[in-house]
């Protein structure tokens, strides 16, 4: 998973203050949330010297862009389909206790995974343990995934 | 609008029937809660087969005038295949060995043939997959790894779901243990409970974990923590249902000593309660070992005879193939890609005729390509799922092909 520290690594360093940001390090965690773009940083836009920091940006900010507001992020190019998750979540298991909780396909709207074509796709982000002011850091999809296709940032 | 279809999925032996498939204008749109291979086998094939004689493009009618008259002229046909065949094709497939005094075979013979044939004989208790989910505590997944081969295994029925006696599921209610010689994708959700041996120890882990259960001091040649190798026995002994899932890794270690798994499972069960079902891969493999059985009394590797059947390791797909074989009909099946080469030399000295709806590398050899109605997809019949219930099977896209079934019984009815 992608770091604050990381980001940091590749932005000028400068402190410049020209992105509004206080630090260089404030700006990369406002990318890692991903309330700004790295195109927000005019030095790095600019100098030539920062060309392959930001191709490098580009590529480790790219799954970010994806991320729900609870920062999930499913890849689909790792996922099997095999559910574990669907039947896992918490939030799956109380709105659909005898389809999602049962180890069968979800019965209803109101989950937040399901398997759809072969690939898990997430909806109902809203009702995420990771989501709102009582937040907490629920891994119960993360966890049981055999090939480490989900994630939070 | 889409239509909407619940289908038996046939894409492995799980045989899941909660798949929705929408569909409109003949074309499917999506598919729920299907895996990665369930969704595969849904969308067909990737180029279907066309009947062909001789690499040429011919009639249906003429392939199968071609193949009746290969397999008249044979001394010794071979009938291979069957996995991915409904039981009504196997049972038509077993009358046609019977009708040409043929040899019939599956690839269980060299695979979970010995698990089922301990299961069907009655020496090997198994149970259902619904019984797993609703009381099973303690799942144990020995040379198998079903995260790969059975994307919802563990998902539908074995690990995560919450049955009617575990009702806090995985978290707290399941045990799932690995036993394996790599940390496959099932051993990193068993964790801690994941047991490495090195490849061709499970007999020996086998013997030293039935001295732990008898309270003895278990002895390992290769470095693993004896206490690791006590709790293990101490948790199969606390379990309330506890399931043994066999894999492919564990048939192939343990060979003909199929006994000692036996006697493994019988120490279980005097001190616990243990069942077996063994991780059968195409959609009704099982099938053809409960058909044959019920049939000849024999599961697998069977010739048919005038004195009625025989059934020996000289039957065998694999001894077949090292030289009695004269022509083979595989049915269902792709041994090209999945047997290895070396066995396939004489496959390329006789003739071949293959059936099924797809082309596939064994098509390019085949001297006739018989193309049939997908199973489960486009023909319904039944299939026996991995633990052995029957399951009626949903077809649900219309098509004038004709069914493997019916391709079988206008073999026997030309050549009669």
């Amino acid at each position: 998973m992608t770091s604050a520290m990381e980001i940091y690594q590749l932005l000028p360093k400068t402190n410049c203050k020209e992105c509004n940001e206080s630090t260089c390090m404030a700006f990369a965690v406002a990318l890692l949330s991903g309330s700004r773009q790295y195109t927000e940083c005019p030095p790095l836009i600019k100098d030539d010297k920062f060309h392959n920091s930001r191709i490098k940006l580009e590529e480790i900010l790219k799954p970010i862009q994806g991320a729900e507001e609870t920062g999930l992020i499913v890849h689909e190019e790792l996922c099997s389909g095999c559910g574990n998750c669907v039947v896992a979540c918490p939030v799956n298991v109380a709105n659909d206790p005898h389809g999602s909780g049962r180890g069968f396909g979800p019965t209803n709207d109101k989950v937040i995974f399901r398997v759809i074509d072969g690939k898990v796709k997430a909806a109902n982000i809203e009702e995420c343990r990771r989501f709102g002011k009582n937040r907490i850091m629920c891994n119960a999809c993360i966890d049981p995934c055999p090939t480490e296709a989900i994630e939070f940032v | 609008m889409s239509d909407i279809t619940t289908w038996i999925c046939t894409g492995c032996a799980l045989l899941c029937e909660d798949i929705q498939v929408y569909a409109a204008n003949g074309q499917i749109e999506k598919v729920e809660h299907a895996c990665m291979m369930g969704k595969a086998r849904v969308t067909g094939c990737k180029h279907t087969a066309k009947p062909m004689v001789d690499h040429t493009e011919v009639t249906i009618d003429k392939a199968i005038s071609k193949a009746v008259h290969i397999l008249k002229n044979a001394d010794n046909p071979v009938l291979y295949g069957w996995g991915n065949s409904t039981s009504q094709a196997q049972i038509a497939g077993i009358e046609l060995a019977r009708v040409l005094n043929a040899v019939i075979d599956s690839t269980s013979s060299f695979c979970q043939g010995i698990t089922i044939n301990e299961i069907l004989q009655g020496h090997m208790p198994s149970c259902t997959l619904e019984e797993v989910r609703e009381k099973a505590d303690v799942i144990l997944y020995w040379g198998a790894d079903p995260m790969s081969s059975h994307p919802r295994h563990l998902s539908k029925y074995s690990y995560f779901p919450r049955g009617d006696m575990r009702q806090h599921g995985y978290e707290e209610d399941r045990k799932a243990i690995a036993i394996d010689v790599r940390q496959s994708r099932t051993a990193k959700i068993c964790k801690d409970m994941f047991y490495r041996i090195p490849p061709g120890s499970d007999l020996e882990f086998m013997k030293a974990l039935l001295d732990a259960l008898d309270g003895k001091v278990p002895k390992l040649s290769f470095d693993m923590d004896i206490k690791r190798l006590l709790e293990l026995a101490t948790l199969l002994k606390q379990c309330e249902f506890g399931v043994i899932f066999a894999g492919l890794g564990l048939v192939y270690s343990i060979k003909e000593d199929i006994q000692i798994l036996s006697g493994l499972i019988s120490k279980l069960n005097e001190l616990s309660n243990f069942s077996l079902i063994p991780m059968v891969g195409h959609f009704n493999m099982r099938g053809f070992n409960h058909n044959l059985f019920n049939e000849t009394g024999y599961i697998h590797s069977v010739k048919f005879t005038d004195k009625g059947p025989l059934s020996g390791v000289e039957y065998s797909i694999i001894e077949q193939l090292k030289g009695n074989a004269d022509a083979m009909l595989i049915i269902g099946s792709d041994p090209l890609a999945s047997l290895p080469g070396a066995l396939l030399e004489q496959i390329e000295n006789i003739p071949l005729i293959l059936i099924d709806p797809c082309e596939n590398l064994t098509t390019r050899a085949a001297d006739v390509t018989i193309p049939c109605k997908a199973s489960g997809i486009e023909e319904g019949g039944t299939a026996y799922r991995m633990d052995g219930e029957i399951i009626e099977l949903s077809p649900f896209i219309q098509s004038n092909g004709m069914s493997d079934e019916m391709i079988i019984q206008r073999i026997i009815k030309e050549i009669d």
